[in-house]
């Protein structure tokens, strides 16, 4: 690869509009059919994962919260006895799971509550049956994705250990549609040993050692591939699979690591490219030369602008992001067009300065402003629907350029019948 | 510790967010760590308000903790004032920053700030929401309702005035509420001195003494309130909730007590200037089928039990199961119960309700969004009546639930879903005629709706795939705003089946299994359970066509 590239980048720090790392339960729950996740946290945390999750109650999910209540607080109760008694309560309703996680939370962490030993001593009486892990999604640790980040890296010592052929590993939590299409693109190319971190169900949890070679499928996911680079798994550097360029850049490391000849890589995926070319330009028209502003949300803002001006010609005004991860971030730095703003960290109310300054055409953020911001004649995109939707690969990028397309042609049917909110006036 | 799956409500901080959002020239500091800005958006996604919450979070990390969070704190609300320029500043922890006691209220006092300060202490371990709201408001009340006069004396040559309190951001049809109540004041000749929470700021707070009384809207968020306003400014408040015909009638003749007025020539007035149909209707001959139908109600204090008297004194249903949430207000839930002869549920375990109603086998369900799940995993119709609110329960339209209008607004949201219920009853006596197909399914249902009498016996299974297939990939996002996403829908799928019917040890015989096919399913789970029932009592093992006759003569009323 090449030298790092020089890449100006703001830091900024004061009020952080964004999720904490609990948030990651409402995909990761999903993605891992048969593990519960247990929040050992306050009423706050019960209330954010349900708001955020917009699942008002349809049946029992796979998550809850062990709520800290003043008794725990005081010491009047040993917060390890009842949260022993809360799992056992938990396991005995779902004999169904097979791994449970306890996510620790701002609370928990502040009161030193020793999640790790509690995962081990409910270990040690649930094995064979369910096992028990911990992590932190807490909002003083982790930002949003971090959650899946620190949800990953837990399950990294558990991997057992395999030696022999070169595998492949696709590192971070994909809709199962784009996990099949990637994976069977890879089969394509001649690359047969090819396994997923997270796994569909615990118990195919897949094995770990030096002749691992992994691709990350997200960009937040730093202390999982410290993980795995610790258990001799190596990283291959590449961008990230969103769009036709971040998905074929993304197979074409693969491609180099596991010796699979150029033309046999193009064979692979002319056609599924055709068909992305063909999406994209059905979008292009409606995006091209529109500007673009991104509050820092998923981690994912970089590859996404990447994607957005390179393929779509949208112009680029300030690209926010929670946290840059330069190394693993470095090829879509380098395909960022020249001098663009880049901002790490956030102060919402100075940033909504800048925001209402610039008056770009669309402004991709968190659910907490995206409706005052249209209320003032800005087209938004809510950032959430990002990390939901399946967007990587090639056959959803028109769907991901879609998703931005989207705002401005409702804006266009609708023009005309849309007032500025009334507001709550009241008689 | 203890386990919960869904909350009813949230963090008492929260509640205070609805105060501060609810009113004007306010603005909230809030000690707390990255994430907890979440709650920004149950007002913006939620309510639709195009304005950010007033709230200033500290959004404190690890590092800082180590560090100086009480700097940040301090910084933040320096930097909020000067932005914001409120006249008033609240300051608070969560449940995080309660924890690190940097005491918010200490450290804006020493700020010298130019403007007031209301230092809120919500114990986020052992509180809630509604709690919160409540405690907060108080706050406010004692702090800026002026002291220095007794509460105006009545002058007669004027027209009497009151408050209106309790509306809050986020609340259960407060917006509409609120103008209906205005009318009816309005019509019965009293004036509105303030309304608070709702749009008020502090200087507005400072006039409430000018009111004769106080009208309290919603006793969980202005109880507080009103009790310091009696016992330190002898202002009176009303205790009836106006909702329902008979409801509003009783607030009326209390409110013109209250305001020195004739209680009947108000009530005259009051009626004249309303467009009230829901009795009229109920009394209508094809309102007669609501006669007897088993409701179970469930949801915030003051709605549950105003609910259930529309239910049994004006629709002439049976309560089957009253319960609330709200633990402050049990004794009044409890005394509600009493006149139904229920057993009250006072719980916040998401979990109990269900098998609660579960077990009451009701005919429709009148709760807060949990129940409305909840019914549709049972096939069972239900109406919204309380929060914790949902986007739905901010309709686009004007939909009170108090007052006159209120009470046409629950004729129709309770009575729909039974006709609903009717319809696919009429479609089932149809059925074998030869323009119905045998499973075609109610209209309303749409056309892949599993047909009714399916649903009625598998009802986990079939609503769960109909959520499958209507959750595109594309909806899955949606935090907050849509019901339908596809997480829902891995949710139900997944779902464990509690309640249903507890299984019994008599068994049917197929004659009589036939038979019971031929009852209306709206009354087929009560003839099964009458059956079994009868059946134990008598000793018998194998229900037959005669035992189900049998059985429906020994319950016929």
């Amino acid at each position: 690869m090449n030298a790092p590239v020089a890449i100006e980048v703001m830091r900024e720090r004061g009020q952080r509009e964004v999720f904490c790392g609990l948030t990651g339960i409402i995909w990761l729950h999903r993605k891992i059919q048969d593990a519960f996740f247990l929040v050992v946290g306050s009423r706050t945390c019960a209330h954010l994962i349900q708001s955020a999750a917009g699942v008002m109650i349809f049946a029992e999910p796979r998550f809850a919260t062990a709520i800290i209540d003043d008794r725990d607080l005081a010491g009047l109760a040993d917060a390890n006895e009842e949260l022993d008694r809360v799992v056992d309560q938990l396991l005995a309703r779902r004999p169904d799971i097979r791994l449970l996680f306890l996510v620790g939370s701002c609370p928990s962490e502040v009161i030193k509550l020793d999640l790790s030993r509690a995962a081990e001593r409910l270990g040690a009486r649930y094995l064979p049956q369910v096992r028990v892990l911990n992590y932190s999604g807490s909002g003083i640790e982790t930002t949003f994705t971090q959650g899946e980040d620190a949800c990953l890296a837990s399950l990294v010592p558990q991997m057992a250990v395999v030696s022999g052929k070169p595998e492949l590993l696709i590192v971070g939590s994909l809709a199962d549609v784009v996990e099949d299409q990637l994976v069977g693109l890879l089969h394509e190319m001649g690359i047969d040993r090819v396994s997923c971190l997270p796994p569909r169900r615990a118990g195919e949890l897949p094995a770990v050692g030096p002749d691992t070679r992994f691709l990350l499928a997200q960009p937040f996911l730093a202390d999982t591939a410290r993980a795995l680079e610790a258990r001799g798994a190596r990283l291959l550097p590449a961008p990230f699979p969103l769009g036709i360029e971040g998905t074929r850049g993304w197979l074409e490391a693969a491609a180099r690591a596991f010796g699979v000849p150029a033309e046999r890589l193009d064979a692979v995926v002319e056609a599924p490219i055709a068909r992305a070319r063909a999406a994209l330009a059905r979008q292009r028209p409606l995006l091209e030369g529109k500007r673009i502003f991104f509050f820092p949300d998923s981690q994912l803002e970089i590859p996404l602008a990447r994607f957005l001006a390179r393929e779509l010609g949208m112009q680029l005004v300030e690209v926010g992001t929670p946290y840059l991860h330069r190394a693993h971030l470095q090829q879509e730095l380098e395909w960022l067009p020249p001098g663009v703003q880049i901002v790490e960290g956030q102060d919402v109310d100075l940033q909504l300065e800048r925001c209402r300054a610039a008056r770009p055409d669309m402004v991709v953020c968190g659910l907490g402003l995206a409706n005052p911001l249209e209320a003032e004649g800005i087209t938004t995109k809510w950032s959430i629907e990002l990390v939901f939707t399946p967007i990587q690969g090639f056959e959803q990028a028109g769907d991901l350029a879609e998703l931005f397309a989207r705002p401005f042609v409702r804006r266009g049917l609708i023009a005309g019948a849309t007032r500025q909110p009334v507001g709550e006036q009241a008689a | 510790m203890k386990l919960a799956v869904w909350t009813y409500e949230g963090p008492p901080h929260v509640g205070a967010m609805r105060i501060a959002t609810a009113m004007k020239g306010v603005h909230y500091v809030l000690h707390a760590p990255q994430g907890d800005t979440y709650a920004d958006l149950l007002f913006t996604m939620i309510e639709r308000r195009s304005e950010r919450p007033p709230v200033t979070y500290t959004t404190f990390q690890a590092r800082d903790l180590g560090g100086d969070t009480a700097e940040l704190f301090k910084n933040a609300a320096r930097d909020a004032v000067n932005r914001f320029k409120p006249q008033a500043l609240l300051v608070g922890a969560s449940c995080t920053a309660e924890l690190i006691q940097d005491d918010p209220g200490g450290l804006a006092e020493a700020l010298d700030l130019p403007i007031p300060v209301v230092p809120l202490e919500l114990p986020s371990y052992q509180k809630k929401e509604n709690w919160g709201a409540a405690e907060t408001f108080y706050q406010l009340v004692r702090q800026f309702a002026r002291r220095d006069a007794a509460a105006a004396p009545a002058d007669t040559s004027r027209s009497p005035t009151c408050n209106i309190l309790g509306p809050t951001g986020l609340g259960f049809r407060h917006r509409d509420d609120l103008v209906e109540v205005r009318r009816l004041l309005a019509a019965m000749g009293v004036e509105v001195n303030v309304v608070a929470p709702w749009q008020a700021t502090p200087a507005d707070l400072a006039r409430l003494p000018d009111a004769g009384f106080n009208v309290v809207l919603y006793p969980e968020t202005a109880g507080a309130a009103a009790t310091y306003l009696k016992r330190t400014l002898g202002q009176a408040h009303t205790r009836i909730t106006p909702i329902g015909v008979k409801g509003t009638d009783a607030f009326v003749r209390e409110v013109a007590e209250l305001a020195g007025l004739d209680p009947e020539a108000t009530l005259v007035r009051a009626r004249a200037a309303s467009n009230s149909r829901s009795g009229w209707y109920s009394a209508s001959v094809d309102a007669t089928y609501l006669t007897g139908k088993r409701v179970f109600i469930f949801g915030d204090a003051s709605h549950a039990i105003a609910a259930a008297r529309v239910a049994a004194d004006e629709l002439g249903f049976k309560v089957v199961g009253l319960g609330t949430y709200s633990r402050e207000f049990a004794r009044d839930v409890r005394e509600a119960a009493a006149l139904y002869g229920v057993e009250p549920l006072i719980s916040d375990d998401y979990l109990e309700v269900e098998a609660a109603v579960a077990q009451a086998e009701p005919e429709l369900v009148l709760g807060t969004q949990m129940e409305r799940h909840i019914a549709k995993r049972l096939a069972i119709p239900c109406a919204v009546i309380s929060a914790p609110v949902h986007v739905q329960d901010f309709p686009a339209r004007y939909s009170p639930q108090m007052g006159y209008e209120g009470a046409n607004v629950l004729f129709d949201t309770w009575v729909h879903p039974l006709m609903m219920g009717l319809e696919e009853h009429l479609l089932g006596m149809f059925r074998n005629d030869f323009e119905f197909h045998a499973d075609a399914a109610a209209s309303h249902l749409g056309a892949t709706a599993p047909a009714a009498h399916r649903m009625q016996e598998a009802p986990a299974a079939s609503v769960a795939s109909v959520v499958a297939e209507q959750a595109a990939p594309a909806a899955a996002v949606s935090a907050a705003t849509m019901p339908a996403t596809s997480a829902l829908a891995a949710t139900a799928l997944e779902a464990a089946t509690p309640g249903a019917a507890a299984p019994v040890a008599v068994v049917w015989a197929p004659d009589a299994e036939r038979e019971l096919g031929k009852i209306p399913f709206f009354v087929r789970a009560k003839a099964r359970r009458n059956t079994e029932r009868f059946a134990a009592q008598q000793g018998i093992a194998v229900i037959t066509q005669t035992t189900l006759y049998e059985a429906k003569a020994h319950y016929a009323r």
